[in-house]
């Protein structure tokens, strides 16, 4: 068995507003940061797991990520797999 | 209609549990039976209330973790069947995260909690749930929510328009909610998800009785 750390991306899709995102970028910009365009937050999820091999760990993840980290009617996702 | 009898699901962090048995059987006399989520066995139901609270602690997201419980994996054949679900405030939540219904509910549009009573038109007669006549209703209903901004893809919306599954529309959207949507019902009607708590609303003496009515039409075949 091989084991992998997974770190996966949860993010709002571009097409919806993320409230709190704006409010961060609202206190940025009081603090004085300049040059903030846009300001969105996510959600980053650590996973370590085990599996046959990359492919098979991925059909996990994938699942996961589908099923119950994102939900796809307002969030994408994406993540990266690292071999331990 | 006197064995009819309403499952009230408690999940871990529910809190509307017993406003909702209150309501049902203080000001309806209609029977609840409390429905804990590991239950699966929805045998001895006529029609099931979720109902609102913080399921799980809303971790992750609000619904995500109570749509893998035992008993909602008892609702697909229970809606199915055609009998009524009711799916107040985190209810509606889980009924969007398990598929029941679509789009999703997410952070309120000012990142406050809303506690309030707002006014809302009905929009849809599908499912018998809301009292509407020939005239254009409105009711008022108490909502209190922090992740109730409706949303959902254009084609969605075209559809839930299309096919009138909208039931409830905000009269002064509180909360940027898609089309000011408060409320909607599956396609077959027997499913109902609203953000406002219609069991807080039956009785004059803590602010009026619009909810009655969804309440009651929980025992409609």
């Amino acid at each position: 068995m091989d084991q992998f750390a997974v770190k996966v991306f949860v993010r709002l899709r571009p097409s919806v507003l993320d409230p709190a995102g704006e409010a961060t970028k609202s206190a940025s910009i009081k603090l004085g940061a300049e040059g903030i365009k846009s300001l969105r937050i996510g959600k980053m999820i650590e996973v370590k797991i085990e599996g046959n091999g990359e492919d098979e760990v991925r059909g996990k993840i994938d699942l996961l990520c589908d099923r119950l980290f994102a939900n796809t009617v307002i969030e994408d996702y994406e993540y990266s797999l690292e071999k331990l | 209609m006197e064995n009819f009898t309403v499952g009230v699901v408690v999940f871990p962090g529910s809190n509307c549990d017993r406003d909702v048995s209150w309501a049902l059987e203080g000001c309806l006399d209609i029977r609840t039976k409390y429905l804990w989520h590991e239950s699966s066995d929805l045998s001895d139901v006529d029609a099931i209330v979720l109902p609102g609270g913080f399921s799980y602690g809303d971790y992750l997201r609000c619904g995500a973790i109570a749509r893998f419980s035992p008993l909602i994996n008892a609702l697909d054949e229970f809606v199915k069947s055609g009998k009524r679900v009711l799916g107040i405030c985190n209810g509606f939540q889980i009924l969007t995260e398990s598929g029941f219904l679509p789009g999703a509910l997410t952070t309120n549009k000012n990142l406050n909690f809303i506690c309030d009573d707002v006014e809302l038109d009905i929009v849809s007669s599908k499912g018998g749930w809301f009292n509407n006549g020939d005239e254009k209703q409105t009711i008022k209903l108490p909502i209190a929510h922090g992740e109730g901004r409706y949303h959902c893809d254009s084609d969605t919306l075209k559809k839930l328009v299309d096919n009138e599954l909208i039931a409830l529309r905000y009269k002064n959207n509180p909360n940027g909610s898609s089309f000011d949507i408060a409320g909607i019902t599956n396609e077959k009607g027997n499913v109902l998800g609203l953000m406002p708590h219609p069991e807080r609303a039956c009785d004059e003496t803590i602010g009026g009785t619009d909810g009655l009515f969804t309440l009651k039409s929980l025992i409609l075949k």
